[in-house]
């Protein structure tokens, strides 16, 4: 079975970031870039998937300028067989992203498709259900447990209420959550084979997609502040100034 | 213009996030309509006639639209949702799964999780899980929405009906199948909708000690949250979770307690309008943001805050 994992280079979690002065973008001058969270996961679940099954071919894919292959390399340090890029120096929204997935997913013809359920940066919690519209796949969100069975994939969902539980035909796009799995790191040996291992360039042109958006960024801008408050000595204070200052209780 | 609302429910109630995006919609401006489907929501359907604004309903009756999976309800949304200049729904976990896969249906981008609606085509949203929040413009023809409920206050519920129109529409699929669902079930309110909650974090130490949270949350008739960190640690389950990547909740009154404050928490929490932290780490960065922080072994403080109330 093939499958495919969506790899996005973002700012590194532990990174606190701030706006621009002039509300133009985030400064992340300098700032330390990695692989979105829950890319990490996804890649996970796919070599655990290879590591269980036989003849299982993993694909990452970024979309992004060259410097993603850092993070592909990553994702086949960890395990994915090859890599593609789809290089563009543009940014790319969802929408067009699921396109250029879908054109891969035709041509590689794959089996699974597993991508974070968003990136750490935009926050848009999109591409993963773009992609399984624009294909007609059945899609497994926010999954926190996947196991396959004959052609099909029962994935386990977290919901709001808790945990809702699907079996999705084959082929189908699955998006992690947190608790999917803890993802390993990768051992030198494998860093340097990884360094063999062949990564694809093509650009969205040559996949035939427009990445133009009907959605623009005016600014960004800092989220209100919150000042810190008072120190109060005891539970007592505290029940009063609840009860009777911010008339809370 | 005109919107249309996809109303949040378990076929019998209809879900107060769904009134905050009747509010964003309302700030968009047009007529406002509210899509039910489900399987015997007729509860649900009647309860969203009478929210005020709303023009008319839309109530879809097909026992394939009952656990509101993706693959039926999509098409169906996309459907009735194209002759609309907005596709509107609260960016809970139904919303966020379906509402993607119908913009791109719709061939049009989608605006996740707004938290303020400044023209009827200018929206801002958190981005960095709320470390900035962007201010985008949509030209598409179709604006399809996410809305963070706790942006919006809820719509008022009237007495008079707005009619209630009966649509058959079926899309079967045979892509996906629902298996089962494990929902919580707790006296308490739910954290999303509780004016207050109370959450507890690493320091808690184990899951037992939650019934000290408890405890207070039973006398405040609140709700028990949790941090990533207590979660992840095996305290509670994962549906207590407060956070960027949990729930986003911003009740009268939060009481932070063993909770260190790390930037994925504070995302979830820091629009409630009162915080309280109760920490015995002074340097605690939940103190930065907290209006009453108390210095205090957690484990002598909630039982005196408990008998104190």
């Amino acid at each position: 079975m093939k499958i495919l994992v969506g790899i996005k280079r973002v700012v590194d979690a532990n990174v606190k970031v701030r706006a621009k002065s002039d509300g133009s973008g985030m400064d992340l001058t300098n700032a330390k870039m990695a692989m979105n969270p829950f890319c990490e996961i996804a890649v996970e679940q796919a070599i655990r998937i290879k590591e269980s099954e036989s003849d299982v071919e993993i694909i990452s894919v970024s979309v992004g300028p060259k410097i993603c292959q850092e993070q592909i390399r990553t994702a086949l340090a960890l395990g994915a067989d090859r890599g593609i890029l789809v290089e563009t120096d543009n940014e790319v929204s969802p929408l067009p992203v699921a396109k250029i997935l879908r054109e891969i997913v035709l041509k590689e013809q794959i089996d699974l498709v597993i991508l974070g359920k968003l990136s750490i940066d935009t926050d848009n919690n999109q591409v993963g259900q773009m992609l399984a519209a624009l294909l007609d796949y059945p899609q497994g969100t926010f999954a926190c447990k996947t196991e396959l069975q004959d052609g099909k994939i029962e994935v386990s969902r977290e919901i709001d209420g808790g945990e809702q539980t699907l079996l999705l035909n084959l082929p189908a796009i699955v998006t992690t959550d947190l608790r999917l799995n803890e993802p390993r790191y990768a051992s030198l040996p494998n860093i340097m084979k990884a360094k063999k291992k062949p990564i694809e360039i093509v650009t969205p042109e040559e996949l035939n997609v427009d990445i133009s958006s009907g959605l623009q960024m005016i600014n960004v801008s800092p989220p209100e502040e919150r000042l810190a408050g008072v120190k109060v000595e005891s539970v007592a204070e505290l029940v009063d100034k609840l009860r009777n200052e911010a008339k809370v209780i | 213009m005109s919107n249309l609302v996809i109303a949040e429910h378990d076929q019998n109630s209809l879900k107060s996030s769904t009134l905050s995006a009747v509010t964003a919609a309302l700030a968009i401006g047009g007529d406002v309509d509210i899509l039910v489907c489900g399987k015997g929501a007729d509860d649900v359907a009647k309860s969203a006639a009478l929210v005020c604004g709303v023009s008319k309903v839309i109530h879809v009756d097909n026992e394939i639209y009952e656990h509101q999976l993706a693959e039926s309800v999509a098409p169906l949304v996309s459907e009735i949702g194209k002759t609309y200049s907005g596709v509107l729904t609260p960016a809970t976990t139904t919303g966020k799964n379906l509402l993607p896969r119908v913009a791109a249906l719709l061939d049009v981008s989608q605006i996740s999780d707004i938290v303020n609606v400044k023209s009827n085509n200018v929206f801002q949203r958190p981005i960095y899980a709320g470390n900035a929040i962007a201010t985008v413009e949509s030209s598409d023809s179709i604006k399809v929405i996410t809305v963070r409920a706790t942006a919006f206050s809820e719509a008022e519920v009237g007495e008079i009906p707005a009619p209630i129109e009966n649509v058959s529409l079926v899309f079967a699929q045979e892509l996906s199948q629902f298996i089962g669902e494990r929902l919580s079930q707790s006296e308490r309110p739910e954290l999303t909708s509780a004016g207050i909650i109370i959450s507890g974090g690493r320091g808690m130490q184990n899951g037992e000690n939650f019934q000290l949270l408890e405890k207070v949350a039973d006398k405040l008739n609140a709700a028990v949250g949790a941090s990533r960190a207590a979660v992840d640690a095996g305290f509670v389950p994962n549906d207590y979770q407060v956070g960027q990547t949990g729930k986003i909740v911003a009740p009268d009154l939060y009481i932070a307690v063993g909770i260190s404050g790390a930037i994925q928490h504070l995302a979830g929490m820091k629009d409630s309008k009162v915080i309280v932290a109760i920490n015995k780490d002074e340097e605690a960065p939940i103190f930065q943001i907290a209006d009453y922080g108390l210095v205090a072994d957690l484990f002598a403080a909630l039982p005196e805050l408990e008998a104190s109330l």
